[in-house]
């Protein structure tokens, strides 16, 4: 790599007249090197030691020095994990959950940014203006009166606790997912909109063959990020749903009660899913991190 | 400006302002609105009963308490029960700890990281890739696995220690280094989207100003400073931000790791209105802490919108 190999990029830091020196070169690689290793170390060891300490026995993963390959590579932590864990089960919730919350977010959340953006009701300025107030709200502050509201929803009195309406709904109340749409909605050109409703299109017409085809980026931003949190989270489903559980919660009400390897094993397949939902969507992930910043 | 998304003749008639166009007018006026609203409503009543309403419900219910079933107006009882709590002090203490240490590490950590990866000419897809597997982990997972690595006995933390003859440590079971730990395990499960923002903020600057620095003789550090730091400083304060209102929600580490212990060391705020709802069987009590919190956090929020004001105008 010469300077000519890349005097087209936009410049950094480092002058590339100094990588170009022969002592820069060096310099370059070597931190590179370093830095390679370090991170590697950092972030892909603790997984390795995870995908590797479920073939290992209990002695064997607690063995000073610790080994780097399991020396009797046996699988029945795993099915010993999943059956223990229950994990097919914690994975259906976790599935149901998540799939429900995307599809309540898509919908409302999307009708939401949509109307605020383009149809433009009365007090709909007062409505966005409270809604982003509440990013300004500490989540776990309100758990309380939260979950209270969710045991006995006003006026009709329902209970929702341990059913998935309990996760569904409050992730509709997302005001990000809002403030992203609706800046991406403002982009579109109204004479697109205003062309449609000629042809005689109403407001809901308009909205599917007109405003979604266009946002399919942010719509995909929106649905990666609202299925990896429901995912995450841990003291709402915690608290909401104790008999249904999630897959983050239940390994932890576990934990205490397995053999080391199951556990590491049972930790290793937990984790899977979203790393595979990162490996595939990568790109789309990264491009919602920088949606999410602070451009336009 | 407004769309209006009826049929094209109808803005003419309306010019032509007879009492039943003008009916006509109001009429299609209010079911544009209607229409509207419908869009609306699905989101509004969610924001409305979890958000709007135990906003309210919080704060009144903090004045009040349950007796044999019956809700009484108590004054400020619960607000003076948990003060008078000390460890709600702690708590306080643990959180700004927490707080305190993880700002320096989360905050410098993936600024550094970003700027060290964004001079790679190689490898900086496969880096950005390293660094944000973690933030996919179901966060129990990733926590669980440091236990082990931090175990003062066979965990692999210590072993490395004393491979290369450092002291070893006891990590989480003593309560000085307990809240440290906790703060390794989250900045190494966290750090990943902070890096990718800055790297997308760092992609954005322009690289003649690194030329004119350089000319004008700023070395490295120098550039970093008066070139780097100026030109992402708004994402930098919005990282601030937002990473200070998430740190001082610390739950799950503590809740995974430690239990709160030893000896109450990592007992976080979020943690003791936990402890006081769902242990406790004290709702009001824990509905007055989350009061504070949120008068905490807002007044946070509130002096970092005014300081971003006062940036601006400069």
């Amino acid at each position: 790599m010469t300077n000519a190999a890349h005097s087209g990029a936009t410049r950094t830091l480092v002058s590339p007249v100094r990588l170009a020196q022969p002592r820069g070169r060096l310099l370059y690689r070597l931190v590179l090197a370093l830095v390679l290793l370090v991170t590697t170390i950092a972030f892909v060891g603790p997984l390795y030691w995870m995908a590797t300490g479920g073939f290992k026995s209990s002695q064997e993963l607690v063995r000073t020095p610790p080994t780097l390959f399991p020396t009797h590579p046996a699988t029945h932590a795993f099915t010993e994990a999943w059956s223990r864990l229950g994990m097919g089960g914690l994975l259906l919730n976790t599935v149901v959950y998540a799939g429900g919350a995307l599809l309540f977010q898509l919908l409302f959340d999307v009708a939401a940014a949509y109307a605020l953006s383009k149809l433009r009701p009365v007090l709909g300025n007062v409505i966005l203006g409270m809604m982003l107030a509440s990013m300004m709200i500490p989540a776990a502050a309100l758990v309380i009166p939260q979950y209270l509201t969710v045991l006995d929803l006003p006026l009709v009195h329902w209970n929702l606790q341990d059913t998935p309406w309990v996760i569904w709904l409050p992730t509709v109340a997302n005001a990000f997912n809002i403030f992203l749409l609706k800046r991406f909605f403002d982009s579109i050109p109204n004479e697109l909109l205003d062309a449609a409703a000629i042809d005689g299109a109403g407001p809901l017409r308009v909205l599917w063959s007109v405003v979604l085809p266009l946002s399919r980026p942010i719509l995909g931003v929106v649905s990666i990020f609202g299925v990896v949190a429901v995912w995450k989270d841990f003291l709402w489903p915690l608290i909401t749903v104790p008999s249904h559980e999630t897959l983050n919660v239940g390994v932890n009400t576990a934990a205490t009660s397995m053999p080391e390897n199951s556990l590491i094993a049972g930790l290793f397949l937990a984790s899977i899913p979203t790393i595979a939902l990162f490996l595939v969507f990568q790109r789309n992930i990264m491009a919602g991190l920088t949606a999410g910043g602070l451009k336009g | 400006m407004a769309v209006t998304l009826t049929r094209g003749p109808s803005r003419v008639d309306a010019a032509g302002a007879g009492p039943h166009d003008r009916f006509a007018a109001l009429r299609r006026s209010l079911v544009r609105n209607l229409r509207a609203h419908a869009f609306l409503i699905g989101a509004l009543l969610c924001f409305v009963l979890f958000t709007w309403y135990p906003m309210i419900r919080e704060i009144v219910m903090s004045f009040q308490r349950v007796h044999y079933g019956e809700t009484q107006w108590v004054g400020l009882a619960n607000y003076r029960q948990i003060t008078a709590d000390p460890e709600f002090w702690t708590a306080w203490r643990n959180t700004l700890e927490f707080t305190g240490i993880a700002l320096f590490f989360g905050f410098a950590a993936p600024f550094v990281a970003a700027i060290v990866i964004n001079e790679f000419r190689h490898a900086q897809g496969y880096l950005r890739v390293l660094v944000y597997l973690p933030v996919m982990l179901p966060p129990v997972a990733g926590i669980l696995l440091f236990k082990y690595f931090m175990d003062p006995g066979y965990g692999l933390f210590n072993q490395i220690l004393h491979a290369v003859h450092l002291p070893t440590s006891s990590w989480l079971a003593s309560k000085s280094t307990a809240m440290p730990s906790l703060v390794l395990v989250s900045t190494w499960g966290n750090m990943g989207s902070a890096t990718l923002v800055y790297l997308a903020a760092l992609q954005g600057i322009p690289g003649e100003l690194y030329e004119a620095a350089e000319l004008d003789g700023a070395n490295l550090l120098q550039r970093i400073w008066h070139v780097t730091v100026p030109q992402t400083r708004l994402i930098l304060s919005l990282m601030l931000m937002l990473q200070v209102v998430a740190t001082m929600q610390m739950f799950t580490e503590s809740f995974v790791l430690t239990g709160g212990g030893p000896e109450g060391s990592t007992t976080t705020v979020v943690y003791l209105l936990y402890n006081y709802a769902f242990n406790y069987d004290k709702f009001n009590t824990a509905a007055a802490l989350g009061v504070i919190m949120l008068l905490v956090l807002g007044c946070f929020s509130a002096l970092y919108l005014w300081l971003e004001r006062r940036g601006r105008e400069e």
